[in-house]
């Protein structure tokens, strides 16, 4: 943990350590790790100089955080209106039937993270998925359960 | 880079700049929006330079990309200048024969041209398709042509303009004026008008205010604010700094969710080339006027684009809202007077200072003036940004610009203010669109966004989802909200799954009632209204889930089933070896069914299946 928190020290020092500062050095920690540690909060918290209450209800309040570990993909689902009239429920369910994971959740192997998001901006191209980054649009249960199996696949290679 | 030192230096290097660029012979415009960049345009930018690298042609043709030229439906997009030959569904492999045929040659690709789908022609031009000849562009107008991440191309446009013309002579009190003057409200869903706004916040006593941008635009389906903020920051921050001027700021904030890691890329960028400039900083442009600007980035949370929930958050805190007892304008970020406005506010406000407020206010309606940006998705077909006039009526929205519904399907209604609106159905179709009709019509304006549903969009399961999404942004400060808009959600779901009970409808009714009584902030006082609104005009498809425990729209899972047409089968099997949960039964060559037990209802048979004989009952 120690190279950790030296992470977390150089971001702070970028960002100033400074009350207003907290969202901003959360939301580096939380990129830089792929979630929240907790040595990470705390060390936020001795060095803003804030109760680690504080921080907490910080990290619990947006949905961008994560305080448990989050897999080495994340599948996000947008579930944004124009997604949901072009049919995001079914390709959420499909994900969930296929991955075995209600959104928030991880693979035990810790491969993949099931999330949902509220609109990616490309709602022209509805519904759409995006699997590590890269954006698929106009989705149906079909090729979604086709990309499920092939990153399944890729996972067993 | 030169630093401006005076404001008649603007003059001089815009003319500078123009002369440079009359070497340039064509420009390529490459649309990186959103939508065409999740469909790979950054690839098509980087194959068009390669292509005129490798010719040497680099200094008589350029390749700009651009921020979302508005016909995201067509993306990936390519527009040649000067003479705006518009190519849409570009792929990487055809750039070599644009480059050769159109670039260098003059001759038109007839198969990357937009069709028009109620003619059959094909259109050569930009300007010419009808989505784009039906609008009003102004605000919008260069966010499709300008070069993102480029100050100088702003400014050969006429940039900073409006921003030296304030400068050279005009009181702070005349530019408020003249903002009153031309009628401007917020575009941020208030519709507060933005003269009065800065008039307040001016005469609040303080030595340090603040100006904001609201770039949090939480509404899911609108991504106007973010296309306008990735593609033309720099109109963006020009209306902030004449905000700044006319209230007496010194500081100001843009406030980006972090999902638009895009906007807080060139909103930053777009900062750092304006201090280079002389624009932003110590003494702008050689005048004793200065003012400096931060992004930062919001954490995901819908109720931090409300004001003081916004400002909350900007301190550092969980963005909880406050009640409205002590207004913002007094006493906002730090306790200090703070003027808080939405993106396309900001943008309108070079364009009225340059072209005057009589101008502005002689576009719109009444008590609604100059034009608003909609996001025009859902079941349409062309979907994209639209910018109209305050008042053009719905139907020239939908039919004209959007070119109305894919697959011959009936127009049902729009859905617009987000999740703080309502639904506006297809008898209001003639509708003018603005602040006071949308409302007079039990939605409102929101931030713009405008979802278009069809007859096989259900309006219950609409009304759960917005309440899914408020329940879930809720920020639990008062009761009514947290634990009134669970109630509604439990009760709407009981409806989409078969669960309701006679007098439901109307205890959902009084508590909607009693939220919008009671709740503390904009969220849960307008969190009924995509309820209301959609009980309003579509009560029958309520009735039919509580009484008949049906789903006229076919969409709630647990009120329908899929069945095979025997008629129409054929037996071909592909369905029983697509089905996941293998509830399709049958042999080959004979009629199959569908075990209703297993099925979940996933429609990936109905999908799979060629002859049509899979349907929904
Ligand atoms: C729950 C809630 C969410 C809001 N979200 C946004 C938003 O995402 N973007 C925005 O500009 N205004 C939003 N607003 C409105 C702001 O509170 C504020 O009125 C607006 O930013 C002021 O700018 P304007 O006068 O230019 O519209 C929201 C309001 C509420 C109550
Ligand atoms: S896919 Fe269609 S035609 Fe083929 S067996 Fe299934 S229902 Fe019959
Ligand atoms: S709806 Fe899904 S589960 Fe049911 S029969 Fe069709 S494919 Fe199988
Ligand atoms: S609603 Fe899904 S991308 Fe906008
Ligand atoms: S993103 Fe390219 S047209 Fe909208």
């Amino acid at each position: 943990m120690e190279r950790n928190l030296q992470a977390v020290d150089e971001i702070i020092d970028q960002w100033g350590a400074k009350p207003e500062s907290l969202l901003q050095i959360m939301l580096d920690v939380n990129h830089h790790f792929n979630y929240l540690p907790r040595e990470s909060i705390e060390r936020i918290s001795k060095r803003l100089r804030m109760p680690i209450s504080q921080v907490y209800s910080v990290a619990t309040f947006f949905k961008v955080f994560s305080l448990k570990p989050r897999g080495r993909t994340i599948v996000h689902v947008c579930t944004g209106t124009a997604c949901h009239v072009r049919g995001a429920p079914k390709i959420l369910d499909r994900v969930k039937q296929d991955l075995g994971l209600n959104p928030g959740e991880t693979t035990e192997d810790m491969a993949l993270t099931l999330e949902t998001v509220n609109c990616v901006g490309a709602c022209a191209s509805a519904p759409v998925v995006v699997v590590g980054g890269e954006t698929y649009s106009e989705m149906t249960p079909n090729k979604m359960a086709e990309i499920i199996k092939a990153i399944k696949a890729q996972k067993a290679a | 880079m030169e630093r401006l030192k005076s404001i008649q230096d603007l003059d001089g290097l815009r003319q500078r700049i123009i002369e440079k660029r009359k070497e340039l012979r064509k420009r390529i415009r490459v649309c990186t929006g959103t939508g065409c960049h999740s469909q790979g345009s950054r690839r098509l930018v980087d194959a068009f330079q390669q292509e005129l690298e490798s010719r040497g042609l680099t200094r008589e043709y350029m390749v700009i990309p651009t921020g979302c030229n508005g016909f995201c439906a067509c993306g990936p997009i390519v527009v040649i200048e000067p003479e705006e030959v518009f190519y849409q569904r570009v792929k990487p492999e055809q750039v070599r024969a644009i480059v050769e045929r159109s670039v260098v040659g003059d001759e038109i690709i007839e198969e990357l041209l937009y069709v028009d789908p109620t003619t059959g022609e094909r259109i050569v031009h930009e300007f010419e398709i009808p989505f784009f000849a039906k609008q009003k562009r102004l605000v919008f107008k260069d966010t499709g042509s300008n070069y993102v991440t480029d100050i100088e191309d702003y400014i050969a446009r006429g940039g900073y303009s409006a921003l030296a013309k304030v400068l050279s002579g005009m009181k702070p009190e005349e530019v408020i004026d003249e903002v009153k003057r031309s009628g401007l409200r917020g575009r941020g869903g208030g519709g507060f008008p933005t003269g009065v706004k800065w008039e307040s916040c001016r005469r609040a006593h303080g030595d340090i205010k603040y100006v904001m941008c609201n770039a949090d635009e939480g509404d899911p389906g609108a991504y106007m604010d973010r296309s306008l903020l990735e593609g033309n920051p720099h109109q963006v921050l020009e209306g902030m700094i004449i905000g700044a001027y006319a209230i007496g700021a010194v500081e100001g904030y843009i406030y980006v969710r972090f999902e638009y890691p895009m906007a807080v890329k060139n909103a930053e960028w777009a900062i750092k080339q304006a201090k280079d400039y002389g624009l932003l900083g110590e003494n702008i442009m050689g005048t004793p006027f200065g003012l400096d600007m931060h992004v930062n980035r919001g954490g995901g949370a819908f109720i931090c684009g409300e004001s003081t929930a916004l400002m909350a958050s900007l301190e550092g805190k969980v963005g909880e809202p406050r009640g409205k007892h002590i207004h913002t304008v007094e006493k906002g970020l730090w306790g200090r007077p703070s003027n808080l406005n939405n993106v396309e506010t900001w943008a309108n406000v070079p364009l009225i200072i340059n072209n005057g407020g009589d101008w502005y206010a002689s576009m719109g309606t009444e008590r609604s003036k100059g034009t608003k940006i909609f996001s025009l998705v859902g079941k349409i077909n062309n979907t994209g940004l639209v910018e109209v006039a305050m008042g053009t009526p719905l139907r020239t929205i939908i039919y004209d610009i959007g070119g109305g519904i894919p697959e011959g399907k009936r127009f049902k209604a729009v859905q617009t203010g987000g999740p703080s609106g309502g639904c506006i159905p297809e008898r209001l179709i003639d509708l003018p669109v603005d602040f006071e009709k949308l409302k007079e019509a039990g939605s409102m304006m929101g931030s713009g966004g405008m979802i278009v549903m069809d007859e096989a969009t259900c309006m219950v399961d609409v009304a759960r989802y917005f309440l899914n999404f408020l329940v879930e942004e809720s920020c639990g400060k008062c009761i009514p909200c947290r634990v009134g808009v669970k109630r509604m959600h439990e009760l709407v779901t009981d409806m989409c799954e078969g669960r309701a009970r006679p007098g439901d409808l109307e205890r959902l009714e009084e508590l909607c009632h009693a939220i919008q009584e009671t709740a503390l902030c904009g969220l849960g006082k307008s969190a009924p209204n995509p309820v209301l609104s959609t009980i309003q005009y579509f009560r029958d498809e309520y009735e039919a889930h509580i009484y008949d425990k049906r789903c006229p729209a076919k969409i709630c899972k647990a009120l329908i089933t899929y069945v095979i047409d025997p008629d129409k089968c054929t037996g071909c099997g592909l369905c029983r070896i697509k089905c996941p949960e293998g509830a399709v039964i049958g042999a080959k060559k004979e009629c199959h069914c569908i075990d209703e037990e297993l099925c979940v209802r996933c429609g990936i048979c109905m999908e799979n299946c060629k002859f049509g004989a899979i349907y929904i009952e």
